[in-house]
């Protein structure tokens, strides 16, 4: 098979891959704050979805730019769902803090069932379309259509947010905080850390990026439905898992890890074997390195 | 809702009870089954009218061989363990045939029953393909087109029509999709004019469709057919054309529905799926339509005018057997034409009706336009 089509495989899964990272991101920041791994997350991709398709319509019926119904859309559909991240925890989770860890997962997976539900009543059990409010870009078109508009902005936005986020964990304070915190709570604690306030901003950070990762999801495939987030959800946790869970960079390489091999099986084997073979990667990874690739080791202290 | 059906259920039963008493002793009792309350029971209601209406037709003209004919409902509610019970009761009963079941599955369920008893049962909408073709059932019928037919009306289609030489075919992986697929290359590669170049499945859900469907362009087809629902083929379209990739999609009856060109808009535009061919234009069909607004006050559901075949060629068979033995029926089944509202059928071997086809319908301007008749 020629080059070309090596790279349009390798643009497909590029995109795949960081839609995984964004969504993954949410999963393995809550997780490294307060190991719980927060099975709702999924329903908040597509409750952003949701949220964006409403603000677009409206938008829509006021004549704005496609682009700017698209960057207003995902903004709004960011904080909406960063309110729900943040009310789900102290709804669902927080009362459980300190319990066994098998309490606040069984509340994450009727929180997930309850969010499906409820939007499934609220909203509809059909898929809907969502209007098509990617740019297009003229100078793509002169690579021949290995990358398209929709997917430039996939790869844009996300790696901008990555990067954004890597820097803001890295050199604020509140970030400092976040890495105390996921350090060692008590510790954290002790030195004057509201541990409180850390943990909502993680799932407030989470929820907005996986928000963000369904609108751009829905204006990429022009559908939303109340189920989508139940598949998005599961490879973004693989992801996480596969990058090293509760390590940020880990989310985002086993994001694009997770998608180039799903694209790649496709690409040169069969779509039969897509999902085989991406979680037969993930078993092989995590038998040689069992904390994912780049998660640390944790040594139990006796 | 369903009151009210059971109601006029009542009535009709009652109407003919109140005439029967002449002839209670020799009535041609005529089982009907399937969904005549609960969810679905907007399948099944509309055939039990027809069956009145068809019934109340034959009695006016002085019955079958001389007897009047006599409805016994049951409702199964689309349920295989309901429709088992109603199966048992319709044999113990002693109905000459069963107009039945609506669903695949409550069919599935009491065909051995009715097998046993060596008893006729025809649908007027299961479309199992199992269900006539396993050979299990040998007194099974049906007066609608069975989802294989679905599958090789699409790929006569692409070679009569489309002409093309190069098809991929992807599916979703379900029982559904998947049994389209299959048929579908089947079919291909009999009729030997297009090469199947591509075949695999695709993970319903899945966030981007890009890379089977660059698939798809690499493996140069010229036709793309899907075995699927239409929430994933309007996926796969949007990719198509966000690619430029510009070949025709052919689909199964799962694509000819409202739902899908208002899920895909402007991405559904050309696009072919198979269909029951349209015989709403057929004099029979607008007859027994003007005698449903007539006697229900409103126009007629779901599989009606299959029910009204199914019922006449029952009772037909009767006439033409002139006895209500099975051996006898079975033979006029399949030897007697019909005239019905879906045409003129009889029965092939596997029970199967002979003459009731699907066709191919491309959406222009967001309608369903019949484009090639599959005959059968």
């Amino acid at each position: 098979m020629d080059f070309f089509y090596f790279l349009e495989i390798f643009f497909s899964g590029l995109t795949r891959g960081s839609i995984y990272a964004l969504i993954a991101l949410g999963y393995t920041m809550v997780y490294g704050i307060i190991g719980l791994i927060n099975f709702a997350h999924g329903e908040i991709y597509m409750l952003g979805a949701f949220t964006a398709l409403i603000v677009a319509t409206l938008l829509g019926m006021s004549g704005f730019p496609a682009g700017g119904i698209l960057i207003v859309a995902a903004l709004v559909a960011m904080l909406w769902c960063a309110a729900y991240g943040y009310t789900m925890e102290k709804v669902a989770y927080k009362p459980l803090r300190g319990e066994s860890r098998l309490a606040p997962l069984i509340s994450a997976i009727g929180m997930s069932t309850f969010l499906q539900n409820y939007v499934q009543l609220a909203q509809t059990s059909n898929y809907v379309p969502f209007p098509r409010l990617m740019p297009r870009f003229a100078f793509l078109s002169a690579f021949g259509g290995v990358m398209r508009s929709s997917d430039f902005v996939i790869l844009v936005v996300s790696a901008l947010v990555m990067i954004g986020l890597a820097l803001y964990i890295r050199h604020t304070r509140m970030g400092k905080a976040m890495r105390a915190t996921a350090q060692n709570r008590k510790m954290a604690m002790l030195v004057g850390i509201d541990a409180d306030k850390v943990i909502s901003l993680t799932f407030i950070i989470g929820s907005a990026l996986a928000a963000l990762g369904g609108t751009l999801i829905a204006s990429h495939t022009g559908q939303v439905g109340f189920g989508i987030g139940f598949l998005a959800g599961m490879k973004a946790f693989t992801a996480a898992v596969l990058g090293g869970i509760g390590s940020i960079p880990g989310a985002m390489l086993g994001g694009l890890v997770l998608g180039l091999a799903e694209s790649f099986t496709t690409g040169y084997l069969s779509g039969d074997y897509e999902d085989v073979l991406a979680f037969a990667l993930l078993v092989l990874i995590l038998i040689f390195r069992p904390a994912g690739l780049l998660g640390k080791a944790t040594v139990q202290k006796v | 809702m369903s009151k009210c059906w059971m109601q006029t259920l009542a009535c009709g039963v009652a109407a003919l009870m109140s005439v029967a008493p002449a002839f209670a002793a020799d009535t041609i009792k005529l089982g009907v089954a399937g969904a005549h309350s609960g969810e679905l029971a907007s399948y099944g209601q509309p055939s039990l009218n027809a069956a009145i209406l068809v019934v109340d037709e034959f009695n006016a003209r002085g019955g079958v061989l001389g007897r009047q004919v006599e409805i016994l409902a049951q409702d199964d509610q689309c349920k295989a363990e309901i429709a088992t019970n109603a199966a048992t009761r319709l044999i113990s009963d002693g109905v000459v045939a069963v107009m039945g079941h609506i669903c695949s599955g409550p069919c599935k369920a009491s065909l051995p029953l009715y097998t046993d008893a060596k008893l006729i049962s025809m649908s007027p909408s299961a479309t199992t393909p199992a269900l006539t073709q396993s050979g299990q059932n040998p007194y099974f019928f049906r007066t609608i087109a069975n989802d294989n037919d679905s599958a090789i009306v699409g790929a006569r289609f692409i070679a009569e029509k489309l002409g093309a030489s190069r098809v991929a075919i992807l599916h979703d992986n379900s029982e559904y999709g998947r049994g389209y697929a299959e048929k579908a290359r089947e079919e291909l590669q009999s009729l030997g004019k297009a090469e199947v170049v591509l075949f695999e499945a695709v993970t319903p859900g899945a966030t981007d469709y890009s890379s089977a469907v660059r698939k798809v362009r690499q493996a140069g087809a010229g036709v793309l057919m899907w075995g699927g629902y239409y929430p994933e083929a309007s996926k796969i379209l949007s990719n198509m054309h966000s690619l430029e990739i510009d070949i025709p999609m052919v689909g199964p009856d799962g694509l000819k529905d409202m739902g899908f060109v208002e899920l895909a808009g402007q991405d559904a535009e050309g696009v072919y799926a198979s269909g029951p061919t349209d015989t709403s234009s057929n004099p029979l069909s607008v007859r027994y339509a003007e005698l449903h607004q007539k006697k229900f006050g409103t126009a007629p559901g779901a599989f009606f005018d299959n029910a009204v075949a199914a019922t006449i060629a029952l009772l037909s068979a009767v006439e033409n057997a002139g006895d209500t033995s099975i051996d006898k029926l079975d033979e006029a089944l399949r030897t007697h034409e019909v005239d019905t509202p879906i045409g003129r059928i009889k029965f092939n071997e596997q029970g199967d009706a002979i003459g009731v086809g699907m066709s191919i319908y491309q959406i222009q301007n967001g309608q369903y336009t019949e484009v090639f008749k599959g005959g059968n």
